[in-house]
């Protein structure tokens, strides 16, 4: 399987859509417009995840895209923004690093992931490597997006979008056994992570959400 | 007892039931009792695996290396258990969160034991993902700001660890697909026998990330950021278990790993890459333990220490290697939840965690203070307690093999040495400073306080001095599992 064949170019398709949105990512300037992008990208990743399990025939993956569409791209993203509504969180999204180099080193990362991956995956299949290279830049980038934005909640979807990349892996292994039970595995620990931020009220207590005032309260000054 | 009864199930399921119970009970002491009673029951179970057949079981497997580590958990899990009984009447817990304390406490156990016994590496991946969130809520718990924070950096760098183990578990079965046949591509056995039909580049991708993913999770430099915080809130029982069993999981989960990517003789030596990471985190620690003023963090700066030895140990391999890996991670554990147990009984009498605040124990509560003196000597590394002996080995086959690592590995050592005998002596010899909080009446510590501490420290002169025959095997055996 290879380039000008349907399957392959639709997965390729829908993984290029994903690193697309995870740089959009990145240079929002909103935190809600933030929260629509990953919405988006968990829409996309469910459509990834459908389409592989319709060309590998693996009705499993069917199960994978319906948690990601409902939990990814509708519940978590509509729970986010009612939190940064109730909790009255900061609009804007002050990176630690500016937008602009944020997306020069995300283009590295980009470029980083592709010289991993493809010169040591010659022996797998073309659409299995690719997948992966694809896979490997959504994590990188959702790590770049945790390292450079103070906000929890910008952390938060850092995360998520780096979780959605794992997923991407995932289904692009043709065969991988426990797909459905590890993705739902890595999704509790997401939606733990938002009740998390809800119910200790990080805000209420710091009055921002800006991670790096919880610097002083590490015990151990003076 | 019949073949297919899956007593691996049954010790992950009787904790989880337990917490399902303990998540019913309203009254405070019951609750630590039945706790007590579950953990009883689970180490009593576990006991039962002594007489079980060696392999692979479905999705679990028994042998001579998480053997140890199982039965060692349960045991600790049982006398944290008790530990606690005495010691959360100070803890100034609302009846909600010492619920929710006994629920994470089990649910912790019960994943511990699938995460030590799990075959397949999925399995073994939400096993450790289970111990990490029920151990967030457990640091968490008070509510304070600091606790929030450590809980917070807790979750995202651990969830961030946890997700890269995921990426390279991908990989592995990537790598593992077009040799495995019908088999499970995420089973270790599986994996084990096809490794070296594998691509190696695959498989140095894979373990690069579960080193990576694993390693946060064990406490490894350069992502040890989250364990010093972790360990620093909490009811003293989380650091506890923390320190030793969750950093044994994952360690083991890296050594697994390790023992794959390995049979392939064309992929980076993984022990090679190991051994930089243990190391790395043996001499961080080993400067850092001079800046602590938080005893809980001190010691929590110290099981970094620990397991870069035992990483180390693991790294250069071979039978000694892992022999010395192995009983460090035994050592460390029993040792290290000693002098956390004791520590906690310090800042309970004293109402501060500071060393400074902590001085003089061993005038203000002879007892206490004595048990501690001995629980930080083991901790340190000296004779006779099973440290001393872990670390003897390791440097002896240290200089046998790789004699350049004996310089950096050395410098460790000492400097880590001296800076817990420096903080033995503050804590328990020195004078109760001026701003030391006047003792709060007669010393009131009972048997489950005092009790703990000096079971651990007896089985860890035990391991240290007279290591039993059968047990030797075992160990022994146990290099060769993975080696």
């Amino acid at each position: 399987m290879g380039f000008g064949q349907l399957p392959y170019d639709v997965a390729h398709l829908l993984g290029g859509a994903m690193l697309l949105l995870s740089f959009m990512l990145l240079y929002q300037r909103r935190v809600a417009a933030v929260v629509s992008v990953l919405a988006a990208q968990g829409a996309v990743l469910a459509a990834a995840a459908a389409w592989q399990g319709f060309v590998q025939g693996a009705p499993q993956l069917y199960l994978t895209a319906l948690i990601a569409a409902v939990a990814k791209a509708g519940l978590i993203p509509f729970a986010l923004r009612w939190m940064i509504r109730k909790l009255a969180l900061a609009r804007g999204v002050d990176p630690a690093l500016g937008i602009g180099p944020s997306l020069v080193a995300g283009v590295g990362l980009v470029a980083l992931a592709i010289m991993v991956t493809l010169p040591i995956t010659t022996g797998a299949q073309a659409l299995a490597r690719e997948d992966l290279a694809l896979a490997l830049s959504v994590v990188l980038l959702g790590m770049l997006m945790m390292i450079t934005r103070r906000n929890a909640i910008l952390q938060v979807v850092g995360l998520m979008s780096l979780e959605n990349g794992l997923v991407l892996a995932a289904v692009g292994v043709t065969g991988m056994p426990l797909v459905v039970e590890l993705s739902t595995a890595a999704l509790v620990m997401l939606v733990l992570v938002v009740a998390g931020v809800f119910t200790f009220q990080i805000r209420g207590r710091f009055d921002s959400l800006d991670t790096a005032l919880l610097h002083p309260h590490r015990g151990e000054e003076g | 007892m019949p073949a297919e009864f899956p007593l691996a199930w049954a010790l992950v399921f009787l904790p989880w039931a337990g917490a399902a119970l303990l998540g019913f009970l309203p009254r405070e002491r019951v609750a630590a009792l039945v706790n007590i009673g579950v953990s009883a029951a689970s180490f009593l179970l576990a006991l039962l695996l002594l007489a079980e057949p060696v392999g692979v079981q479905g999705w679990t497997r028994l042998d001579a290396l998480n053997l140890p580590l199982v039965l060692l958990s349960f045991l600790i899990g049982l006398t944290t258990a008790v530990y606690s009984y005495g010691a959360l009447a100070a803890e100034t817990l609302d009846p909600l969160r010492l619920r929710a304390f006994h629920v994470a406490f089990q649910v912790f156990m019960g994943a511990q034991a699938l995460a030590l016994l799990a075959d397949n590496l999925g399995v073994m991946w939400v096993a450790i993902e289970i111990a990490t969130l029920a151990s967030v809520l457990m640091v968490g718990l008070h509510g304070t700001p600091a606790a929030i924070e450590a809980a917070w950096k807790f979750f995202i760098l651990c969830g961030v660890g946890i997700a890269l183990a995921l990426l390279g578990t991908i990989i592995l079965s990537l790598a593992a697909r077009p040799v495995v046949g019908e088999e499970d591509a995420l089973s270790w056995a599986v994996l084990r026998e096809v490794a070296a039909r594998c691509d190696p580049g695959v498989l140095n991708l894979a373990f690069v990330f579960l080193l990576v993913g694993y390693g946060t999770k064990a406490g490894l430099v350069p992502l040890h950021a989250w364990l010093p915080d972790a360990e620093a809130e909490g009811p003293i029982a989380i650091s506890a278990v923390l320190s030793g069993l969750l950093l044994n999981a994952a360690l083991q989960a890296v050594v697994r790993v390790k023992a794959v990517v390995g049979a392939h003789p064309e992929t980076v030596p993984p022990g090679a890459l190991l051994l930089a990471f243990g190391l790395a985190s043996v001499l961080v620690a080993a400067f850092a333990l001079w800046r602590r003023r938080d005893a809980r963090r001190f010691f929590a700066w110290s099981s970094i220490l620990h397991m870069g030895l035992a990483a180390t140990g693991f790294g250069i391999g071979g039978p000694a290697g892992h022999l010395a890996g192995l009983l460090h991670m035994l050592g460390h554990s029993l040792a290290k939840s000693a002098v956390f147990f004791g520590i906690g009984a310090a800042v309970r009498l004293r109402g501060s965690q500071r060393i400074a605040d902590l001085g003089g124990l061993c005038a203000s509560y002879p007892a206490l203070g004595w048990a501690l003196v001995t629980g930080i000597l083991a901790v340190a590394g000296l004779p006779p307690f099973a440290l001393f002996a872990s670390e003897f080995l390791l440097v002896t086959e240290v200089a046998a093999t790789h004699p350049w690592v004996i310089l950096p590995l050395g410098l460790g050592l000492l400097v880590a040495v001296a800076a817990k005998i420096h903080t033995l002596q503050l804590l328990c010899f020195g004078d109760p400073g001026p701003g030391t909080p006047p003792a709060a009446g007669p010393e009131k510590l009972h048997w489950p306080s005092l009790g703990p501490i000096w079971l651990h420290l007896v089985l860890a002169l035990l391991l240290g001095v007279a290591l039993p025959g059968p047990l030797r095997a075992m160990l022994g055996e146990a290099a060769g599992v993975v080696g």
